[in-house]
């Protein structure tokens, strides 16, 4: 056998197959079968079974500790989702932040798997398991951004950093704002999702709610005054160019204007 | 005399011109900085002055290295012409004079030096903390009965305090920048509680105040993880922004991450009779960052 025509073969096979295998499409949501025949309600309820019931219960009860283990006698899982209303559901399945892999890890931004009727379908069915709050209808137009600047200093960039930027907090990333639309603000900070606190009406009404998501657009936009923002990566682009450009640049002047004439 | 070298006219050609761009360039700078509402003006005026800097530069070296003539001359050091006389005023040098030789003048002021040196690396030890004064430490303006107001001097009711929000509050009538006065409120479930048994009572209907002071290095505590569902999500804490400092609020503020030292000091609380918060003591600890011996004293 002729060693070099064999592995140049095999190389081939695992390169196809994985090509293969890769080129389906990721599925990840369990459907039921002919969903355009079914109705909104019936349809949200099928993909909650499939995809949800795991977690949350088949009842939308929660999974929360003994006597209610979950699939396989999992404890401890998933909260109850009576009474979140569309708010909650509409802002988890929005973000791709539900359906979750692992109920232990922090829910990230992700691609949404559900077309936008499926996703229709499951928050009419989690609204309409008891009543709660619905869907927010955000004006950020009619908010100031200097205001909005105030109390996002003042609420919330203690975490989310002074212009959205993200950071950390001890156990958890807290996600930059520079994708967010106003909805999913709005959502957000009535829901209060993993470790970020929760923000009634009380706290930040509604109006302040305008303001705050008009200062979090203003900062998706920055103007740039007086230079490039070079991605906004922060201050690094002076140093960068001073250091590694400008440095070496001159070095290498210095180089030139200093070798001696031979002979 | 240097002799004169080859005429360059070439080179000479090349350093005009490159000077005249340079000043082209300079005149560029000032047209741009006069035209208002130019695109990418900033961009332009740093390549005007730029190009302008560099032809200047360029227009320098080829006048180094081509129009100025340079010539290289050695020239050998003569032999010393009497070598036993000038040993011998040599000699006559290094004996002559008094006690201070060069030697030791130079040991001297080197010691001078090195010493003064020394002290000098020894003296902020003097501020290494209020080694004698620390009572002035322990004074903060809560005591037993002094309201909860916010930021804008509205007292705090215990039902507007909800529980996944975290409220800053100041004493009532005192000065809020003192260090030892705004505290962080929160609300935590009665059940969840793990409060060291003397602080039994400090938090009536799960309502819990602890100093916004980060005992690590004094910074504001303004970050707090407040779980969504708590069976698998990290629990409730209050942190700090700057070295993350972490504090469990459920147990009477234990660090559980971070480089702080000391417990975040709690404040007893008390609901009157018209549901406003109230102090029901001082501090279970001093506010702020560690001195030495800051165990040993209590906030009065």
């Amino acid at each position: 056998m002729r060693t070099r025509p064999l592995l140049a073969g095999a190389a081939a096979f695992v390169l196809l197959a994985g090509g293969i295998a890769y080129a389906q499409p990721p599925s990840g949501i369990v459907r039921p079968t002919s969903e355009s025949t079914r109705s909104p309600l019936e349809l949200g309820a099928q993909l909650f079974a499939g995809n949800c019931a795991s977690c949350h219960g088949s009842d939308a009860a929660g999974v929360t500790s003994p006597p209610q283990p979950g699939a396989g006698d999992i404890q401890g899982q998933g909260p109850s989702l009576r009474g979140v209303g569309a708010l909650a559901a509409d802002f988890y399945l929005r973000t791709g932040y539900m359906p979750l892999a692992n109920a232990h890890e922090q829910p990230t931004r992700r691609r949404v798997l559900l077309t936008s009727a499926e996703r229709r379908a499951l928050v009419a069915y989690i609204a309409s398991l008891s009543p709660g709050p619905g869907i927010p209808r955000p004006h950020p137009e009619r908010g100031s951004v200097s205001e909005g600047m105030q109390l996002f200093t003042q609420h919330c960039a203690g975490c989310h950093q002074v212009v959205a930027q993200g950071g950390v907090v001890s156990g958890a990333r807290v996600p930059p704002l520079t994708r967010v639309s106003a909805v999913e603000i709005a959502e957000a900070v009535r829901i209060g999702p993993y470790v970020m606190p929760t923000f009634s009406k009380r706290a930040i009404s509604d109006d302040e709610l305008d303001s705050i998501i008009a200062y979090v657009k203003s900062t998706q936009r920055p103007e740039d005054r007086g230079g490039w923002g070079i991605g906004h990566v922060g201050p690094v682009p002076e140093g960068m160019v001073a250091w590694l450009i400008a440095g070496i640049a001159l070095v290498i002047a210095c180089a030139i204007i200093g070798t001696r004439l031979r002979g | 005399m240097v002799p004169s070298g080859s005429a360059s006219p070439r080179s000479e050609v090349v350093v005009t011109l490159l000077l005249l761009a340079g000043a082209a360039c300079a005149i560029a700078f000032i047209v741009i900085y006069a035209i208002d509402g130019l695109a990418h003006q900033t961009q332009l005026l740093g390549l005007a002055i730029g190009l302008s800097l560099g032809f200047i530069a360029a227009a320098l070296i080829v006048t180094s290295r081509r129009l100025v003539v340079t010539e290289e001359i050695a020239e050998e050091y003569p032999e010393p012409e009497h070598p036993d006389e000038r040993d011998a005023i040599v000699e006559v040098v290094h004996e002559s004079g008094d006690r201070l030789t060069r030697k030791r003048l130079l040991g001297t002021a080197a010691g001078a030096a090195g010493g003064a040196l020394g002290l000098a690396l020894l003296a902020p030890a003097a501020s290494l903390g209020p080694a004698l004064e620390t009572s002035s430490l322990y004074r903060t303006p809560w005591l037993r009965g002094r309201r909860l107001v916010d930021d804008k001097g509205r007292p705090l009711r215990a039902d507007d305090i909800e529980a996944s929000n975290f409220y800053t509050a100041y004493p009532e009538g005192a000065d809020p920048g003192q260090m030892s006065a705004p505290v962080v409120v929160v609300r935590l479930a009665p059940a969840q509680l793990e409060l060291p048994p003397e602080r039994s009572g400090w938090a009536p209907e799960g309502l819990l105040a602890y100093s916004k002071v980060c005992t690590h290095a004094g910074c504001a505590i303004s970050l707090y993880r407040s779980p969504l569902f708590e069976p698998v999500q990290p629990g409730p804490a209050l942190v700090c922004p700057c070295h993350y400092s972490t504090f469990n609020p459920a147990s009477g503020g234990a660090v559980v991450f971070g480089p702080a030292g000391r417990p975040l000091p709690q404040l007893p609380l008390a609901i009157d009779g018209r549901r406003e918060l109230r102090a029901a003591g001082n501090f279970s600890g001093p506010v702020g960052p560690s001195w030495w011996g800051v165990r040993k004293g209590r906030p009065t």
